[in-house]
């Protein structure tokens, strides 16, 4: 990153790396925007997100692409990972289109858009750059540079956004705290009204089907062999992850039957 | 290589991010396209800031970071807020306000 360094090019080295890592960069934007899952998406933009901090290495920005892997992959991405998990991971986005042509609209609006952009930065005259060797050493290093910017120039951007972070953390508590309204009722509350309503007195059923299954999201089955769905917990009964296995144990005899059968069959034929 | 190329690939950076704004209707993925439409910015900011000379350039994309990092943490909430209520994270179902 010397100043004397061509004023036109850049070394082959970074010329490679642009061209290996933009590709990924650029499909990874992609897969962030295909992508159907939510998860996949927010993985593909990290993947973008390193890259990114890679180039900005490159370009002498070197307290800059720390950062980006700090703060970006490291903390808004596995952000954004914790509300995925939140909401619900199997959640897909539905991709039928509400509004008839939305999406090619969408995606010709896009190419307009990048045309312009891509014109308007081949139209300026941006032949020749000046590179960051003397800005870097001017201060002993792109670190102290920074910081002699930030605390003299920019010190009341630098104040207010020390501001901003603070309001945006209060909000996050004020938006995402639930005050309770009523008070949890202790266990002994509960056993009374189970007594006062008179059903089910004593403790609901466990799940499981003893001696095959003992996971907590197999109901338990009813003499009759039908899954008895009390006794799997309200939660996931509520989203419907039921799993049963009523069915299993018969299928399970069959094929036990049919396999003593076989052999059976086998030994009558040896013995014959 | 000259390093416009980087310019070029933050503008495509960022129209791929502005699609997905208009495409995606989870909001979470639509929040995600706005970050990737941020990041293209500080790419532009740290090739100009390389280009000219001086670090202005690199200090604008910091403080970029720092806005971003606000507006995912309040943004992020208010989806979770909303997911609480309406058991969904789909913009097209936040619509009561409309006639």
């Amino acid at each position: 990153m010397s100043a004397n360094l061509a004023a036109y090019t850049t070394s082959t080295g970074e010329a490679f790396q642009f061209w290996v890592l933009g590709t990924v960069a650029v499909l990874g934007a992609l897969s962030t925007v295909l992508m159907k899952k939510a998860v996949h998406s927010a993985l593909s933009l990290a993947g973008t997100m390193i890259v990114l901090a890679v180039f900005y290495l490159a370009n002498g920005a070197y307290f800059l692409g720390v950062v980006q892997i700090v703060v970006y992959t490291g903390a808004i991405m596995m952000l954004f990972l914790f509300v995925v998990m939140l909401v619900g991971v199997t959640a897909a986005d539905s991709l039928k289109e509400t509004i008839k042509g939305q999406r090619w609209l969408a995606a010709a609006c896009g190419l307009g858009f990048g045309i312009l952009l891509a014109a308007g930065i081949g139209n300026a005259s941006l032949k020749d750059f000046a590179g960051l060797g003397t800005a870097n050493s001017a201060h002993g290093g792109n670190v102290e540079g920074l910081a002699a910017l930030i605390f003299t120039k920019y010190v009341f951007a630098f104040e207010i956004t020390g501001a901003l972070l603070i309001t945006a953390a209060v909000g996050a508590m004020v938006l995402t705290h639930r005050e309770r309204t009523e008070r949890a009722r202790t266990q002994r509350e509960l056993s009374e009204q189970r007594v006062r309503e008179g059903k089910h007195v004593p403790p609901l059923p466990a799940p499981g089907v003893y001696a095959r299954h003992n996971a907590v999201d197999i109901a338990g089955l009813l003499p009759d062999g039908t899954p008895a769905e009390l006794t799997v917990m309200q939660t996931l009964r509520k989203r419907g992850q039921i799993r049963d296995v009523s069915n299993e144990a018969l299928s399970d005899l069959k094929a036990l039957e049919q396999r003593s059968a076989e052999r059976l069959g086998r030994e009558e034929e040896a013995s014959r | 290589m000259n390093p416009v190329n980087y310019l070029y690939l933050a503008a495509l950076l960022f129209t791929i991010g502005a699609v997905g704004v208009l495409i995606r209707r989870n909001a979470i993925v639509v929040f995600m396209c706005v970050e990737l439409m941020l990041n293209a910015c500080n790419l532009a900011f740290v090739t100009f800031s390389r280009m000219h000379g001086n670090l202005d350039g690199q200090v604008i994309a910091f403080f970029t970071m720092v806005v971003a990092a606000a507006e995912v943490v309040v943004g992020l909430a208010i989806i979770v807020s909303v997911f609480r209520a309406r058991h969904s994270a789909s913009v097209d179902d936040a619509s009561l306000m409309k006639l």
